[in-house]
């Protein structure tokens, strides 16, 4: 799972759904059987697609993502992009994509702060199915 | 303005229109395409100029090659009077380029001499250049439609031209990638993977764009192209063997870029946050006949009535064990096309569109059986049809947020699902007998 995905995703359980504690979804508690595991994985750059997705991310969601998995580099406020081939831009850019894109979650897990379902994620792909006595 | 011609696949004619306007307004090229016609492979268009005429076509499947049109007639002798008319003055600018002339025939064919009989009787245009048969300067094509005939006739009766058009040949589409796309040379497939040609097309009908997301919420084995995000409930499927998994198609493919991301999920526990915008979504629901459609939730609701997590006989919790397989229920097809609606006017950017892929029996088809929703408009409803069920592609857009809306929204809850398509399906199309309909409701659901 790319970190860029910890930001569209929210915990499943319906009852959830209106509380604000559902989304993001935690990293800061891991457990022992499934220690976090990041690697990093080139993927092509593309600052057209940065742009099209920074109105899309929810940028206080994001800072405590990233701060959880280690990275408390990004600023404060989300950056306003126009030009995405201007040459001041390139490095936020090449910055955001190497955070979003290729920082890959190999296996780890996912808390909601608002029920504490805990969702794991394995071989790079989070399981977002509920057991029995979550579902309505 | 500038009249060009477009030479169609004679291949999901009802498909031609639909993707041809979808790439129109993804090029923001103005065609008219009213006037196209689902038995004729032939498309005269009209447009601003040669650059709108390969952007229009240059990602389409369906559609071959676009051409200038210099002349068109009913038979040779109108077509050299109207290439003589029309463009006269163009001839001097084509004088010593190299060249080749082609012949394309349409239900009917004409021999070797004939066509070169045909080619030489051009010769008024007077092009000096070096005729190369291999990569030539200018490509002039002569395009011939018959009517058409009975193989019963001879031969000399059946010839009888409808329409003959000669132009210069302006560009190519991508029709060829559907061989690199081929199902039986791709590296991971699964018992539903879709057909590579119709899973290209859905792409360019949902307006699928390198920087776009594009959702495939029946993700299975494979997404569609562009910048994906796929779930499907099937972990395995999702997952793969080390060797053989989705990644590896991507990789296949050089596109690996393209792909954002996988997860396992129930679509109707979907973990995608409200207010995330997609550009669209594309998907083959499963359908309930290879492949069985289940959601979470048990068969006995009551065993989860206590709402407590289930303990093993050691005192673990059990959905905490990395084998645990939750519990899931069989569910309605037609309640899924309604929860894919609701997502999707929830989910879609103003404008995006919702293409999704539905079976329905020949003998009782009806618009009825389209599910609506209203803040999505039904833009084209394009059949591929087999013996005695077809499916369709339906495709929506979803209506931009603060219109208001003159239809009246229709509330899920109380709806009744009559007879799934499987049950129809695994009957043959027979006719129902009374006591096998079962309806279904939302309590059973």
């Amino acid at each position: 799972m790319k970190l860029l995905t910890a930001n569209f995703v929210q915990c499943t359980v319906k009852a959830c759904g209106s509380s604000p504690d559902c989304f993001p979804l935690h990293f800061d508690q891991q457990i022992p059987d499934l220690p976090l595991e990041l690697v990093h994985e080139d993927v092509d750059f593309s600052p057209e697609f940065i742009c099209n997705i920074l109105p899309r991310i929810e940028w206080a969601a994001l800072l405590t993502t990233a701060g959880e998995l280690g990275n408390t580099q990004l600023p404060d406020a989300k950056p306003e992009i126009e030009n995405p081939h201007a040459q001041e831009n390139e490095q936020l850019l090449r910055d955001l994509h190497t955070l979003l894109l290729e920082t890959q979650i190999i296996q780890g897990s996912m808390r909601c702060a608002n029920c504490g379902h805990i969702y794991f994620i394995r071989d790079s792909i989070p399981n977002f199915l509920l057991p029995g006595h979550l579902v309505q | 303005m500038t009249q060009y011609l477009i030479l169609l696949a004679q291949k999901h004619e009802s498909f031609r229109k639909t993707e041809l306007e979808a790439l129109a307004e993804l090029e923001r090229v103005s065609v008219d395409l009213s006037h196209h016609d689902d038995n004729v492979p032939l498309l005269y268009v009209t447009l601003d100029c040669e650059e709108d005429a390969r952007k229009l076509i240059r990602r389409s499947i369906l559609a071959r090659s676009i051409f200038e049109v210099w002349g068109r007639g009913n038979s040779l002798d109108t077509l050299h009077e109207d290439v003589k008319q029309r463009t006269s003055h163009l001839w001097p600018k084509y004088k010593h380029v190299s060249f080749k002339f082609d012949v394309i025939s349409y239900q009917g064919s004409r021999t070797k001499e004939e066509q070169r009989e045909i080619i030489e009787s051009f010769s008024y245009v007077d092009f000096d250049g070096p005729i190369r048969m291999r990569n030539p300067g200018e490509v002039f094509t002569i395009v011939e439609e018959y009517k058409y005939k009975t193989d019963l006739l001879p031969s000399t009766e059946r010839r009888e031209l409808k329409d003959i058009c000669f132009g210069r040949f302006i560009a190519c589409s991508q029709r060829d990638i559907i061989d690199q796309y081929d199902l039986k040379k791709r590296k991971y497939i699964g018992t539903t993977s879709f057909d590579a040609e119709l899973a290209l097309i859905s792409s360019n009908i949902g307006l699928a764009a390198p920087g776009k997301i594009v959702y495939d919420p029946f993700a299975g084995t494979g997404t569609y192209t562009n910048l994906s995000i796929g779930s499907d409930i099937d972990g395995r499927q999702i997952r793969g063997t080390a060797k053989s998994n989705i990644t590896a198609n991507y990789s296949q493919y050089n596109i690996k870029s393209q792909f954002l991301d996988t997860f396992v999920c129930d679509f109707t526990h979907n973990p995608l946050r409200p207010s995330f915008r997609l550009d669209a979504i594309i998907c083959d629901p499963p359908y309930g006949v290879r492949e069985g459609l289940k959601v979470l939730g048990s068969r006995n609701a009551e065993r989860y009535a206590d709402k407590l997590p289930t303990r093993l006989e050691n005192g673990d919790l059990s959905h905490l064990r990395p084998d645990y397989i939750p519990p899931k229920k069989p569910y309605h097809f037609d309640a899924l096309l309604d929860d894919l609606l609701f997502f999707a006017a929830e989910h879609l950017v103003d404008n995006g569109r919702l293409c999704c892929w539905m079976p329905t029996a020949n003998e009782d088809y009806g618009e009825r059986h389209i599910p609506m929703h209203p803040d999505l408009n039904l833009i084209s409803n394009c059949v591929q049809e087999f013996s005695k069920w077809s499916r369709r592609l339906l495709t929506y857009k979803r209506r931009p947020r603060g219109c208001t809306t003159s239809l009246r929204p229709t509330a899920k809850s109380g709806r009744v699902y009559k007879e799934q398509f499987r049950d129809k399906y695994f009957r043959g199309f027979a006719k129902a007998k009374d006591h096998e309909s079962v309806e279904w409701t939302e309590k059973s659901l």
